[in-house]
């Protein structure tokens, strides 16, 4: 027992200092980023501003899409439904009731979590390309029953309203409050994200997704962690919807065709799986990327985002979040 | 040299009888009966496609038995979900290695800790301070298992690409993280070395008496069998064909047939 203790008590004792030095800049791009974030606003027009936003609210879109996909290998390519499903919620309860706008985020979670659960049960049965196929549908039938319940959905005109000013102690104009509000729920998602993945939860779904006979066998329950994962991840889509009708204060049922399903997937894949920044990045694609090729044809999104895909996935298959790491792997191996 | 199949027996005991699977017209294993009193290491040996991993897969619920009864500990086996095996006291390891490969070896130990901590979704993503407390503890005790096995060095590395030796350790760690009272061992010597084998027998026996574990473990390298095991159950097309002390089981006719054929 001594022959093979011995040899790890000098590592062990330099462990912690190897961990700093990996932890070190992470942290400081993360408080370079958040200061960038906190500053932009102030530095940018009202345009650039509500660009910025909108990646905000598809990071979380795309982040919930990447807890399903990147960490317990599900698909879904049903998200954009939820993300309506979120944006119609927070839309009808302003538009019906004036609720007060902070209040539509846990209605938004309540209802798409719930959903999410009800739809995730299919996941229990199928896997991979019949997994997509059923998710599929619920992103397609949505938007015709979206017009079919006029009187509560406005029908395809959709429901218009009036976006909320800031607080008058603020003294922020409304883009600038909108953005901020945005920012908070981004960040709270990530922050509840990262607690899931460092926690045994995380562990016990990336095993799901790496080898699910030997995660039952050491007593992961997979119909609750995958129904549960999907739950979640339906959910912090509907966050994204929600915080969508703050943002743009309109809904209608073309805007959630199921092209933006395949987007928020491409944008994972774009962004990274299984990473904490390919969110960011993902939400950057799904908001830029149809705006720019739109301009060169109507069809351009789906060639763009389908060709983006393939080279990708041969190029660098970790996603941009990844191109980071691997380059600083490869400099390290040409030092060797 | 009957099978036994005591109504309970005492703490801890496992007790198989009359059990048989069948895939289709194959039966896997027919009329299985023996009995492992706590604290033993009983070796399953037999030649390739006698049934000993089909066994292994019947006791952690994997399959689903055709006929007969496993109790353990007084408890009916066979009416336990797959994933609550571990929670009475069982852990395997598998044959071709089962480990999570994208997972870092430190996370693959934690794994095996699932059924012993408690943080769901809604706790762990708001980061309450009993799931940090939790957190805390599982990774003190994981870390502890990784030294104990030599595995400290890799602890922060993914779960591939690693020497196959290192693998195993790897995976009996993380068995060993859900401190089981049985052990289910699928081949840990198949690609050792010669020279491994005797450490890791050495390995194992210290283990054992160190936490109170009961083996079974699969293997064909007959000198780890020999030099590890108090008994020795032998397989052959699904059925028992010897049990006894290990010295006793090796020069059992049938044992030899079994593997060496029949003699002209």
């Amino acid at each position: 027992m001594n022959g093979t203790r011995t040899p790890t008590a000098a590592p062990a004792a330099r462990a912690p200092r190897t961990r700093r030095a990996v932890l070190k800049p992470q942290g400081v791009l993360l408080a370079v980023l958040l200061v960038a974030a906190c500053v932009a606003p102030f530095q940018l027009v009202p345009f650039r501003v509500f660009q910025l936003t909108m990646v905000l609210v598809y990071a979380i879109a795309v982040l919930g899409l990447d807890l399903l996909v990147g960490r317990t290998g599900q698909i879904s390519l049903g998200h954009g439904g939820f993300f309506a499903i979120g944006a119609y919620v927070a839309a009808v309860l302003l538009d019906r009731w004036d609720v007060p706008y902070p209040l539509t985020l846990p209605a938004a979670l309540a209802v798409t979590f719930v959903l999410g659960f009800a739809l995730g049960i299919p996941a229990l049965r199928l896997r991979g390309l019949y997994l997509a196929l059923v998710t599929m549908t619920i992103a397609i039938f949505l938007v015709p029953l979206l017009k079919r319940f006029e009187s509560l959905t406005g029908g395809s005109m959709g429901l218009t309203l009036t976006k909320p000013d800031a607080p008058a102690w603020t003294g922020l104009a409304q883009d600038q409050w909108l953005y901020f509000c945005v920012l908070l729920v981004t960040g709270g998602a990530t922050l509840a994200v990262a607690g899931l993945l460092r926690s045994r939860v995380g562990r016990a779904l990336a095993a799901i997704r790496d080898n699910e006979a030997a995660a039952e066998v050491m007593g992961v329950r997979l119909s609750r962690y995958k129904t549960l994962a999907f739950a979640w991840s339906a959910m912090l889509a509907g966050a994204a919807g929600c915080v969508n009708t703050w943002v743009i204060a309109f809904v209608s049922p073309d805007s959630f065709t199921s092209t933006l399903s395949i987007m928020l997937l491409a944008g994972i894949v774009v962004g990274g799986l299984g990473s904490l920044y390919g969110p960011l990045l993902g939400g950057a694609f799904v908001f830029f990327m149809p705006t720019m090729s739109q301009g060169i044809n109507q069809a351009a999104p789906g060639v763009i985002s389908g060709l983006l895909i393939i080279v990708i996935m041969y190029v660098a298959p970790t996603g941009l979040a990844g191109l980071a790491g691997r380059a600083s792997a490869a400099r390290l191996a040409r030092k060797k | 040299m009957t099978p036994t199949s005591p109504p309970a027996p005492p703490g801890g005991a496992l007790a198989v009888a009359g059990l048989t699977v069948r895939f289709g017209g194959i039966t896997a294993l027919d009329d299985v009966g023996f009995t492992v009193e706590p604290g033993r290491t009983v070796g399953l040996i037999g030649p390739n496609g006698a049934g000993k991993t089909t066994l292994f897969n019947c006791l952690t619920r994997r399959y689903e038995a055709d006929e007969g009864t496993v109790t353990y500990d007084g408890a009916d086996l066979l009416a336990v979900a797959p994933h609550a095996v571990v929670g009475l006291g069982i852990a395997r390891t598998f044959q071709n290695l089962g480990l999570f490969p994208r997972m870092t070896v430190r996370d693959n130990v934690l794994v095996g800790a699932h059924a012993r901590a408690r943080a769901g979704f809604a706790a762990a993503a708001l980061r309450l301070p009993r799931v940090r407390r939790e957190e805390a503890r599982l990774r003190a005790e994981a870390d502890e298992l990784l030294a104990r096995l030599g595995l400290t060095d890799v602890a922060d590395r993914p779960a591939t690409g690693l020497p196959f030796g290192t693998l195993k350790r790897v995976e009996l760690a993380r068995a060993l993280a859900a401190r089981p009272r049985l052990l289910l061992l699928d081949e840990p010597c198949n690609g050792l070395s010669h020279g491994e084998v005797a450490e890791f027998a050495d390995l194992l026996r210290a283990l054992r008496d160190d936490l109170d574990l009961t083996l079974i473990v699969v293997e064909h390298h007959m000198g780890f069998v020999m030099g590890t095991c108090d008994r020795v159950v032998c397989l052959e097309f699904g059925r028992k064909i010897a049990e006894g002390a290990p010295a006793e089981v090796q020069n059992d006719p049938n044992v030899l047939r079994a593997y060496l054929g029949t003699a002209a």
